[in-house]
């Protein structure tokens, strides 16, 4: 599994953020975009893209998206 | 696993009352409007019906039943078993399926007793009225479904008031000689009970000077301790997987083609939800109905609501197959076939 595909496909879900700010070290609870509809199309693209079921606390837990792709990746 | 048939057990008509009181989300205060735009976009929730505070949930299930019973020409003292599915009763004892029972005027001899489950409750309550009628012998019987949870919401939560919407529903069931039969799949998983909650008034925490209290969880988010808690992303998580594979299990369980399945009837939780889950299982939209938009999730209702609103016509007269699959608080879930049946839906009633 590779962070920048990871950064990609989590960079698809959000409609109005700059590619550019998303990498491993971005917390995302600080972005502008992010809320709790947010978190429901991240818990989908871990659905479909790596078939992983992330839990709520999985992402309360979770600071950087790096916190996040190690997760998904321990779970894969 | 459960999985099981019950044979001899006809789905004969399907009656929905909702509130006439309408609320839309976009007139909504408690959200800005781009978070509206978003949550619409989202959910497909736009338009919720709303009881006012005379109307229970028991209200909208005698005026649907009160319907049904006329437009089927059935004998009242021929119904021998009434269930009522809700989180919404009337009162914490006695159950309102005795206060149904006599208000519709049903023998003393009938069976009542309520079932308080949500989403998954409309199939739960169908097995558990036809697997009765099958072992009694009973030959008529009520199922009463829905809910009232705008009674138990908060004002202040943008992550629930917004979702959710009231409505009743009357299902009646026949034993009958031909060959109908049900397929049911059902489960619970408790370990995520706290998923969707109402912590305080019950017996583990009695109402206390503390429970009604009003607490800011979060920005948009107030509440007391009496009211509904849901937890979006662990219910997201849950419907997600559990969705697809009940359905499943139950196509697997009984080698049922899936093409021959007319319509796939879920349980209206939210729309990205229910895409997600559609996708999963490969059906193709037009076999999908959704009354999300101007109804909201209205618990154990959804499904019953659905048909109502959105195949009455499309399923008139004609034998059918429809799967219904419900999926949440409890954590439970179920999934039912009812192969070629010929449902008669009445007009949706408004009270």
């Amino acid at each position: 599994m590779e962070i920048n595909i990871f950064l990609q496909n989590f960079a698809d879900i959000l409609d109005d953020t700059d590619a550019i700010l998303i990498k491993q070290e971005t917390v995302f609870r600080d972005l502008e975009e992010w809320d709790s509809l947010t978190a429901l199309s991240l818990i989908a693209m871990a659905d479909e893209e790596y078939s992983v079921k992330l839990t709520g606390d999985d992402i309360k837990s979770s600071t950087s998206l790096n916190d996040i792709f190690e997760i998904i990746k321990n779970k894969a | 696993m459960a999985t099981f048939s019950v044979n001899d057990i006809a789905i004969k008509g399907i009656s929905c009352c909702v509130p006439k009181n309408m609320e839309r989300n976009i007139d909504l205060d408690i959200l800005t409007s781009e978070e509206i735009q978003k949550f619409i976009d989202v959910t497909g929730v736009e338009e919720r019906r709303i009881a006012t505070k005379e109307i229970c949930t028991s209200d909208l299930c005698c005026e649907a039943a009160e319907k049904l019973i006329k437009d089927l020409n059935w004998q009242k003292e021929e119904i021998e078993i009434l269930v009522f599915v809700s989180q919404t009763a009337d009162y914490i004892l006695p159950v309102s399926a005795a206060i149904l029972q006599d208000r519709l005027g049903l023998s003393t001899n009938c069976i009542a007793f309520d079932v308080p489950l949500g989403c998954s409750g409309y199939v739960y309550g169908m097995s558990i009225v036809a697997s009765m009628m099958k072992t009694t012998g009973i030959k008529k019987g009520l199922l009463l479904a829905g809910d009232t949870i705008s009674k138990i919401v908060s004002k202040n939560d943008k992550s629930t008031l917004p979702l959710f919407g009231d409505a009743g529903s009357a299902t009646a069931l026949e034993l009958t000689i031909d060959s109908s039969e049900l397929v049911f799949e059902l489960g619970s998983d408790g370990s995520g009970y706290k998923t969707i909650i109402i912590p305080d008034g019950g017996s583990r925490n009695r109402i206390n000077q503390d429970s009604l209290k009003i607490k800011k969880i979060d920005e948009g988010i107030s509440r007391s301790s009496c009211d509904l808690v849901l937890d979006g992303m662990d219910v997201f998580s849950f419907g997600i997987s559990q969705g697809p594979k009940t359905v499943n299990r139950l196509i697997e369980k009984f080698e049922i083609d899936k093409d021959k399945i007319d319509y796939f009837v879920f349980h209206q939780a939210n729309m990205m939800m229910n895409k997600m889950i559609i996708k999963k299982l490969k059906l193709p939209v037009e076999k999908v109905p959704f009354s999300l938009r101007d109804f909201g999730n209205t618990s154990s209702a959804t499904i019953p609501l659905t048909i109502v609103s959105e195949l009455k016509e499309k399923i008139l007269n004609k034998p059918t197959s429809i799967l219904m699959c419900g999926f949440g608080v409890g954590l439970s879930w179920g999934t039912m076939l009812a192969k070629d049946c010929k449902i008669d839906c009445l007009d949706l009633i408004e009270l």
